[in-house]
Parts: structure tokens; sequence; C-alpha cells
């Protein structure tokens, strides 16, 4: 999947300022410590910094105590110990600094990662359908990451690096401004080279960054693919492929990391340079008597403090600008729009007065009620399971109308049936029913109350569903069938299973309930899948099924001995049926033949057949085979 | 391990040997500069010998520049090796999982497998290119700092020779620690990711069930255990800095100190004490290097384990047996008394003892329960799997008798999970036959029922598919890899229920089309429903991994008591 993920080290940020300014109100979270970081950073960068200014006096006592013949360093023991000192708080800070600084940046790590997760959740379905898997994944794992670089090493670096410059260029102009004008010249160079090879780089890092998101994708369709290649004997084409690939990315990662791995010894060769320089030049000095040893000694070692600071800078740099893209694709998503709820009416559990009027309460008593609330407090409805369109018109995208002018009604109890072909309109019909859309025109109505009005939660709670795609969760079996009541005990667990016809198979893996799945399942067949699947649409209890070919992969044979189970989970509750088997839909109270969006043919099973419509001639297609 | 690895640097061998060396240059100028630098200091300035300081100095700049030259170049040369060498084991990981067979890439899944060609290899690839610089770099700094410090002073040289193995133990208990600790966390990471992607995908289910709630709560819980083992890890290699600094900072004290003291008794000289400075951070900065490259090394090694763990695997499948000239010539298949396992257990069977004979033509049908092993048996066919025990043969002939290729060239086969690739309709199905005509083309999607579908894109053949063929349909999509099978001409053509999700008058109007198409191909049709293998000449009726019976759709119904329950469950309330 060439998501953006792939495409790290091209993306530039849109808007820098308010990114950043985003990203600090996180910090404002931590102020105490936040401050304790920045004043550690500069005690850590300024001992070093002023540290090596210690010199200058170290090595001038030196030699004028060497001048007076003195023998014993002993006068100088106040200055070394106070450069003691300065290195001991030096190295504290560092400590201090980086310790906070871990609290901090996993801190805020956790916390983008939370309101990422919590967002997602909330989002309604649209936002999945035109994203891919990868694209969303790639927020959690490559921008997530580059931002916890950005965090703990690249704005500090960043920080401490400029600390050190300025530290630097302020000391060498009090030790000698003659030789910071050799500094200077030293530093135009490397400024140069960095803008050089920092533009060449851009350039080659984009092309390496497609190169391997060409590279990548191409495997992981390919492996996905496997089968096919071998089926089809395609191993050659495939690897004579990928063996361009290889060789594009090849020339493209070796440019591009050619140009980041060599300003490393350019810039500290040319600090070389300029330590050889500043030596000649200071001797000749000194000669001169202009410059003292001290100062030298502070020099040199300054001419090596310099350069690190700045390749780090210039190395982060694009890192940062790197993370700050990501962090924007982050917000991007923490910013998106929720799912709009503005239902307010409430599922709870009721209890039957002797009048036959409801009342609230706090456990399962097999009533439910649709809690309204109106002038005076609310009011109680029963809930039943009576839905009903209302001259529905729906569209996934404008223009293309899936669902035209449905108009349908299940009473309570009853079991409907959407018979059709791919892409007639089965599916949106439950996809609206539990809102994972809303309707663009006309109204649905559940209890006499619009779905609209009921919260969504609530909603999709009084439904049970089993979804055409099985998705399963890694986890035990029990865990997987649990999942549909988090409350449910042992006992009834084990019912649902049985229900499901799972129970026997169930008890054949090798660790019965307790048998870990993995997502992709791939210990289970598909039909078993849809069998826990089914479980767990059982576990639920909810007064209104829907089942979305349920069955699609169980074999027939199967599917008869899951009959009774079926009916079980069914009696009293009014289920939605879509199965592309015509037999698993017979019994049903009422049909609907859907083509192109419309209902075309609706009845129960031997009113369509006695219509001898569109429905007919797919039973009859079954039997009268040419 | 790693002998293995470096074999595959042949191509780069050059580069690779040439890189240490240039790296050595480097170093070696390097360690001389800070020599010059205190002659200049003890000799030039004492001498008050303006040319000698300049010609140093010169001197000087000149070593600086050499080593620049060096240092580019060994960069580059390291580039360019670790790049090639990264190409060539990218290519021979491609190679060797192309070459597997199923059984052996069941043991890894598909997401491992793309891991250890991508992140793994790039992972190695940088370690690489890292090691080839550092390990000539550090340890030979290292040395010559120390030598050139130790000839400096060698009382003061005690000072570094206690610093270093301290530093170096601290680091390597540090490092020591710090892995399981890493290892946690990564797992952690992993765990955290998959259920994320795993609430993606089941997106659905979550919403349907009302567990938005409940999967955040689980999320939270595990992004504060991977924050908790993120600190706890980290915590550990953040003392690594201060720490290199405490040992830094206490050289130089002790150094000036002490060598301060051999400067007043007239033993040592202002600029060697200097330049013994510089020495210190080079040489300690070599130990911090040297641990870097081996925190490198061992977190890729995890990487090159992996690689090396598919490398290891030798191709189950292979021409071993197969003599080189030999042809399918028809489509005749048979099983002798053919045993089949998955974990290879003989107590543990998929099939048993299946032994059934296909003449050249038939069509035949194949029915049963989930589990009953018929898309084990069909696997048979191409060698998709071998046998336990037993044998397959095809024309006749043992199937490990033919070339792999040859075998599956004659064999068509719609997988029952099938997959599209990314590329327009047209590309798609030229898998089918590369060099396959406009005609043959649509002829062939004519048969599969999918012309006029393709037709009523706005681009036709042209039409674009994204990756897994997202864009069409599941009838579509089994019909279009119905097409690209027959593109084949093949003398087996295999359906693994491949019309589940075609509508019966379409399933019908293909079957038909199969027998008037390719009339001499042996057709086996595995599916769910009676109707779509009624008509066939015969039919299997598979159950727990065993052939309960074959014959016609009427023998069958008057027989086999398997087949009339699945009848009659299709065609309950019927007639």
């Amino acid at each position: 999947m060439a998501g953006p993920g792939h495409m790290r080290g091209i993306a530039k940020p849109k808007d820098t300022k308010k990114t950043f300014a985003r990203l600090f109100a996180y910090l404002r979270d931590y102020p105490v410590q936040l401050l304790v970081i920045v004043c550690s950073l500069i005690l850590s960068s300024g001992a070093a910094v002023f540290g090596t200014y210690m010199l200058k006096p170290l090595f001038n006592s030196i030699a004028a105590l060497f001048a007076q013949g003195a023998s014993s360093m002993l006068p100088m023991l106040g200055s070394v110990l106070a450069l003691a000192a300065i290195y001991a708080l030096g190295a504290l800070g560092t400590f201090l600094g980086n310790r906070l600084l871990l609290n901090v940046s996993t801190g805020i790590l956790e916390k983008v990662r939370r309101q990422m997760f919590a967002k997602l959740q909330k989002l309604p379905l649209r936002y999945f359908d035109s994203r891919t898997h990868g694209e969303i994944m790639s927020r959690f794992s490559n921008d997530t990451d580059t931002l916890r670089e950005m965090l703990s090493q690249g704005i500090p670096q960043l920080l401490t690096s400029s600390i050190t410059i300025i530290g630097v260029i302020v000391m060498m102009l009090l030790l000698s401004p003659v030789l910071l004008l050799v500094v200077f010249v030293v530093f135009l160079l490397m400024l140069f080279v960095i803008k050089g090879i920092g533009g060449r780089s851009a350039v080659y890092f984009k092309q390496r960054q497609e190169a391997l998101a060409a590279a990548n994708g191409y495997v992981e369709e390919m492996i996905e693919g496997q089968r096919e290649v071998k089926v089809f004997c395609h191993e050659d084409a495939v690897r004579e492929e990928f063996g361009l690939l290889s060789e594009t990315l090849r020339r493209a990662s070796t440019s591009a990391m050619t140009f980041a791995m060599i300003l490393m010894p350019i810039m500290g060769n040319l600090s070389y340079v300029l330590y050889a320089a500043t030596a000649a030049i200071g001797a000749g000095m000194t000669i001169a008597g202009l410059l003292d040893i001290g100062t030298i000694a502070a020099f040199l070692q300054y001419t090596r403090q310099f350069t690190n600071p700045l390749t780090q800078i210039s190395q982060q740099f694009n890192g940062i600008l790197n993370a700050l893209a990501g962090a924007e694709r982050i917000f991007e998503l923490i910013d998106e729009q929720p799912e709009v709820d503005e239902g307010s009416v409430t599922l709870t559990y009721a209890e039957k007065n002797a009048d036959g009027t409801l009342r609230e309460c706090d456990h399962y008593t097999g009533v439910w009620a649709w809690k309204c609330p109106d002038a005076d407090g609310f009011r109680l409805v029963e809930l039943l399971g009576d839905v009903r369109f209302h001259d529905v018109t729906f569209a996934y995208e404008e223009g293309h109308d899936v669902l035209k002018n449905v108009t349908l009604y299940a009473k309570p109890g009853q079991k409907i049936a959407f018979v059709g072909s791919t892409g007639a309109g089965k599916t949106t019909i439950t996809n609206l029913i539990n809102r994972f859309y809303d309707v663009q025109q006309g109204r649905i109505t559940y209890d006499g109350i619009d779905v609209r009005d009921i919260k969504k939660d609530d909603l999709r709670r009084s439904l049970s569903m089993v979804l055409q795609d099985t998705h399963l969760f890694t986890g035990t079996v029990r865990d997987n069938i649990r999942y549909g009541n988090l409350h449910a005990t042992e006992e009834q667990i084990v019912r649902a299973a049985k229900l499901a016809n799972a129970d026997s198979f169930i008890r054949h893996l090798p660790q019965g309930y307790d048998t870990v799945l993995t997502a992709d399942g791939v210990n289970l067949s598909q039909g078993q899948r849809q069998l826990i699947a089914i479980a767990r649409a059982a576990v639920e209890n909810a007064p209104v099924l829907i089942l979305d070919e349920a069955t699609s992969s169980i074999d027939t044979r199967t599917e008869g001995l899951i009959e009774q189970g079926m009916d079980q989970l069914m009696a009293g509750r009014t289920v939605f049926v879509i199965a592309h088997r015509l037999s698993t839909v017979r019994n049903a109270n009422a049909i609907m033949v859907l083509e192109h969006g419309e209902i075309i043919e609706r009845g129960d099973h031997d009113d369509l057949i006695a219509q001898q419509g569109k429905y007919y001639q797919l039973y009859m297609g079954m039997f009268e085979l040419s | 391990m790693l002998k293995k690895l470096l074999a595959y640097v042949r191509g780069y061998t050059w580069s690779s040997i040439l890189t240490p060396l240039t790296v050595m240059g480097e170093v070696i100028l390097e360690v001389f500069i800070p020599l010059y630098m205190s002659k200049i200091i003890d000799v030039g300035i004492p001498n008050a010998d303006l040319p000698y300081v300049l010609r140093t100095g010169g001197l000087m700049v000149l070593m600086a520049l050499g080593a620049l030259l060096f240092g580019v170049l060994g960069a580059r040369l390291a580039v360019y090796s670790s790049n090639g060498a990264a190409k060539n084991l990218r290519l021979a990981l491609f190679d060797r999982i192309e070459s597997l067979s199923f059984k052996n890439t069941d043991k890894f899944s598909t997401a491992t497998l793309v891991t250890r060609l991508t992140n793994d290899i790039t992972n190695v690839q940088q370690s690489y290119q890292m090691m080839i610089r550092l390990l000539a770099r550090s340890p030979l700094m290292l040395i010559l700092a120390t030598i050139f410090a130790v000839r400096i002073s060698p009382e003061l040289s005690v000072i570094i020779l206690c610093a270093i193995p301290l530093l170096g133990g601290a680091m390597a208990l540090i490092t020591k620690l710090a892995f399981p600790r890493f290892e946690a966390m990564l797992k952690k990471y992993d765990a955290m990711n998959a259920r994320t992607q795993e609430t993606l995908i089941a997106i659905r289910v979550v919403k349907a069930f009302v567990r938005g709630d409940y999967e955040t709560v689980r999320f939270n819980e595990s992004a504060a255990a991977l924050k908790n083992a993120q600190k706890r890890a980290e915590k550990l290699f953040i003392i690594a800095s201060p720490l290199m600094q405490i040992s830094m900072y206490a050289c130089i004290i002790g150094v000036i100190w002490l060598g301060g003291g051999h400067v007043l008794d007239g033993n040592l000289q202002s600029g060697s004490l200097i330049s013994f400075i510089t020495y210190i951070s080079q040489i300690l900065m070599s130990l911090m290097m040297i641990t870097m490259a081996f925190v490198n090394f061992v977190l890729s090694s995890a990487s090159a384990e992996r690689i090396c763990e598919v490398l290891d695997e030798t191709p189950a499948i292979n021409d071993d047996g197969a003599a080189p000239a030999l042809t399918v010539d028809n489509g005749g298949i048979q099983f002798d008394d053919v045993c089949f396992s998955y974990a290879d257990d003989p107590g543990n069977l998929t099939l048993s003892h299946i032994n059934l004979s296909i003449r050249s033509g038939e069509l035949i049908g194949i029915l049963g329960g989930s589990g009953s092993g018929k898309t084990s048996l069909v696997q048979l066919i191409p060698r998709l799997y071998d046998v336990l025990s037993g044998s397959v043969r095809v024309a006749g002939h043992d199937v490990r008798e033919y070339p792999v290729e040859t075998l599956r060239e004659s064999i068509g086969m719609v997988l029952q999970k099938n997959v599209l690739f990314s590329g327009t309709i047209l590309d798609n199905l030229r898998w089918g036959k590369p060099d396959a005509t406009q005609e043959e083309i649509e002829a062939a999607c004519r048969a599969a029922a999918a012309h006029d579908f393709i037709m009523g894109f706005p681009d036709g053949y042209q039409t674009v598919l994204g990756q897994g063929g997202v864009n069409v349909s599941g009838g579509q999509k089994q019909r279009l890899c119905i097409a690209r099978a027959l593109l084949r001409q093949p003398k087996i053509l295999i359906l693994d229920d491949s019309t589940s999700a075609v509508d019966t008058a379409t399933d019908a109007a293909i079957r038909h089309a199969l027998r008037t198409e390719l009339p001499d191909a042996t057709k086996l049709i595995i599916a769910q429903r009676v109707t779509s293998i009624m008509d066939a000449d015969r039919i299997i009726v598979m159950h727990e991994g065993a052939i309960d019976a074959v014959g016609t759709h009427e023998t069958l119904l008057a027989s086999n008591k398997i087949y009339q329950e699945v009848y009659h469950s299709q065609q309950k309330g019927v007639a």
C-alpha cells in the first residue's frame, strides 16, 4: 500500500507555524517540567561552553606559575574545583533534561495516540470508506514515530545546538575577535556546503522514497497474491519486474544516502581545517605578542565544539520538517468531523406494569423501551421492532443513487428477506437501519420513531448484526463470542455457540473455547468463522436481528443443521435477512426482490412464485439448468 | 549468519574493502593533526619561529583536506557497497520467497514476509553501511589516539586508561540491561498496532456492537503500557550521555591538574597538554561510537536473523525428480491412495487414502461440507502442496515427474480466495497468457460472462483496478478470475468455489460456455450449490477428508445420504 506513510521525507508541512503552535499546546500540560528541561539544557550546553572558556585562565595560570618557577599546582586548586563544579552541573543538567524530556515526550505521544484512537472510533464509516487501512495505520506508526524523534531528539538538539553555537561564538568573540574572523570564513564555507548538500539530497531523497514505496508496494501485492503467481507460473516475470524496481531503488538510494553521509566527514574535517588555521594564526599572533597560550587552548577546543552542533542542526532540520508534516496529518485525523448524532432517544430496560404501561428498570427483563424526551420529562415506547422505510432514496456518492424511493415495512416478529444480485442495494438497506449511513431523502422509522432521533449507540444496541465480511479479533474464541455482550456468562456464551451450531467444532479445537484465534483466522475455515460471528450476534440478544449473507460460506448441509438454532434465534424478533441462496429466505414473511436500488417484487414465497416474475425466474433457474 | 549475509556483497566487494581503507586514511590524518598542533605551540611559539608555524599550519590544513577527501570517499564507497549488497540481498530473498512452496510459506504470515523484504532489509543495509565505516574508524582511532596520548605522557595516560574500561564497562552494562527492555517495548508496540489494525478492518463490527468505548479503553491500556515500557527502556540509555560527559570532564580535569604539575616540573609542555585534551575527546568519542555500533548491530541482527530464516528455507517443492522434456499430453488425473497432511503428520490427515481416476475431458463436480478436504484435494494437482503418501498422476505421470512449470502451465486454476493485481483489467487478464490477442481475451471474457460488464465501464478493458481489485464487485472479480484462467487454454481447469458470488443464471451460462469452449479440458468444479454441479459427468462427494461417494446426480440422489441432505436442504419446499 503506497500510503503517505511510505512517502516520509517528501512531505513538507503546509502550515508550519500553526502546527508548531498546536504541538506547543501539548507542552502546556507540563509547565514545570518544561521550565526545568529548558533550564537543564541551557545548563548542560552552557557548562560545556563555559568549561572550555575556563581553559584560558587555567593555562595562563600554569604559564604564570611556570614563569614564577612554582612547583605546585595548589594555588590553582580553586579554579580547578570551580571547573569541576561547572562540569558536574553540566552533566547533571544533561541527565535531568533528558530524563524529564522522556517523561514529557512519552506522555505527549500517549496523549496523541489516545486522541487519535478515540477519534477514530467516533468517525463515520464514510471516513473509512475513502481511505486505505495503510493510510490510517501510518498515522499510528510512521507519523507518531517521526513525532517521537522530533520531541525526544530533534527539538532538544536544536535547542542545545543553538545555545552551544551562540555561546561558542560569544566566547570566541571574547577570546579573540581576529581568530573569530578565521572561524567566520570557515563557517560561511560550512553553511555553503550544508545548503548545497541539503538541497541536492532533498531531491534525491524524494526519488528514493518513491522508489522505496514502489518496491515495497510491489512486494506487498505479490506476496498477497502468491497463489496466483504460482498457479500462473509468473515467478520469472515477477522476479524480473522486482529486479528492475530494486535496481531503481539502489540507484536512487545510493545517490540520496551519499549526500546524507558525506556531510559528516566534510563538516568534521572542515573543523580540522579550522583547527589547523586557528593553531597557526594563533601561534603567529602569540609570537607577535597579541595572544596568550590559554586563549589558543580554549579557542582550539571551541573550534571542535562548534562543528557538531552545526551538523546536528542541518540534520535535524529535515527531520523536524518531516515530523511537522506527520504531526499535521495526525492533527487532521484528530480534527476530523465525528459522526453526527443528534439523536436524543435512548434505549432502556423496562418492565410492564399490570395495566400494560411501562416502567423503566435497570436489569434485563426481556422488555426494552425507547425513552423519548418530551415536554414533561420523557415517555416510554415499547421496543417492538417495527421498522419502516418511507420513500427512502440514498447515494454513497452524490448522483449515484443506490436506493431509489424504497418503501417497506417490517412488523414486529416478521422475517423480511432481501434478494437480488450484487450491487442491487441489499446491504445498503441494512446499513441505513443501523445508521452506518444516514438517508438523504425520505425517512426510516423504528417503532414509530425516526431513526435519526435515536442515539446511534442505543439504536445499534437494539440490533444484532451478522455482517457480510466476517471479522474476528485476535483473542480466544470465548472473547470473540463475548464481544456481542461483554457481560455474558459462560453459560450464555455456550448457549449462543450451540444456537449457531458452533459449540461442537469449538470443542474440537485444541483448547476449546480458549483457543486463540488470529485476526485473519487462518486456523478456522470461513464457514466456522461465520458460525462464531452468528454466536457473537446471538449472545447480544437484541430484539432485531440483521443477517447479511450470514451463511454464505457455510455449506448447505451445515446450514440445515443450524437451521433449528437459527429459528430459535429468530423467534420473536424482527429479522432482516440478505442471502444469495434462495433456500435460506424461503420461509420469510416477506421477500423483497431488489434490482438497481428499487424493489421490483415483494410478497411471500408463494406470492412471488405465483407472480412468475424475477423471483420465480431466479428460483426456477436453480433447477432448470441448461 | 554473518558469513552467509556477507556473501551478498559480491559485485561490491572492492568498494567494501576500500571503504575501511579510506576510513583508516582519514583516521590517521585526524590523529596526527593535534600532534602537529602541539608542535606549533611547543616549538613554534617559544622559538618565535613564524615560518615553522606557518609551514606546520599549512601541513595541518593539507592533512585536514586529505582527511576530508578520504572521508567523503569512504562515505560514498560505504553507501555504494551497502546499497548494492542490499539490492543483492533483496533480490535473493524475493527469489527465495518466489521459489518456496506454500508448505514453506504457511509458516510465515504474509505480513512478516513483507516486513522481512522491506524494513528488515533496510535495517540490515543501514547497519552494514554504518559498520564498514565505524568498525574501521572507531577502534583505529581509539588505538592510535591512545598510543599518541601515551607517547605524550605515560603518566597522564593512566587517567585515560582507567576511564576506558570504566566507561566501556558501563556502556556494555547499560546496553545489556536495555535490550530486553527494548524488546519488551517493541512487542507492546506491535501488539498495539495489530489491535488498531484489527479494529480498522473490523470497524463495522465495532460500530454494530457499539464497542467504540470498549476498544478505546483497551487501546488506552495498551498505549499506557507502551509508554511505560518505552520509559523503562529509554531511561537506561539516558544515563549514557551524562556518563560520557562525566568521564570526559573528569579526565580533562585530572589531566589539567596532573598535567599542570608536569608542566611546572618542566616534564611537559603546554601544547602537548592541549593536544592531550583533544586526544581524550577522540578516545572517548570512539568508545561511544563503538557502543553505538554494537547497539545497532544487535538491533539489526534481529532483522538479519529474520532474513536468514527465509533464506534457509529449502523449497519443499522442486524439480529434483523431474524429467525436463516431459509434457502434459492430456487432462487425465489419477489419485492413487493419496494421503495428505498440512502438518506432515500421519496422525492428522487432511486427506486420507484417496483413490480416484478422472478421464481427460470429464466435467467433475466436487461437493462436501466446509473442511471436508475439497480444496486440499485439488491443490495437489498443480503441486501447490505435495502428497504425504501415494501419488497424484496427470496424463499417466506422477506430478512430481513434470517440471513444476510445465505442470502448472497446463492447469488453469481459479482459487477460492482470488486476487487481482493493481493495473488495468487487460493487464490482469494477460496473467493467463502474456501474449494473448484482443480477440482471445474477449473470447475468454465472453465465456466467463465478463465481457459485458467490462464494456460497461467507461474505460472498458483499460479500466484500472486498485490493489486487490477493490473497484469491482465480488461476482465481477470471480468472473475476471475465471476469464484469466480460461486464457491459458488449460488441459485441466479447476474452479474452487469460484462462482459463489455469481447469480445462478450467470453461473449456468459460464458452465455452458466451459463445455463448448473447452471440450477437451478436464474440468473440476468445487461448489456449494448442488445446481452448480448437478449436470457434471460425475460428482465426487467429500466427507471428512475422504471420498464418500462418486456418481452422477441421479445415482447419488438415489443412494448417497450426504448428497441427499445437501440437495434437500437447498431445494426444500420446491415441487
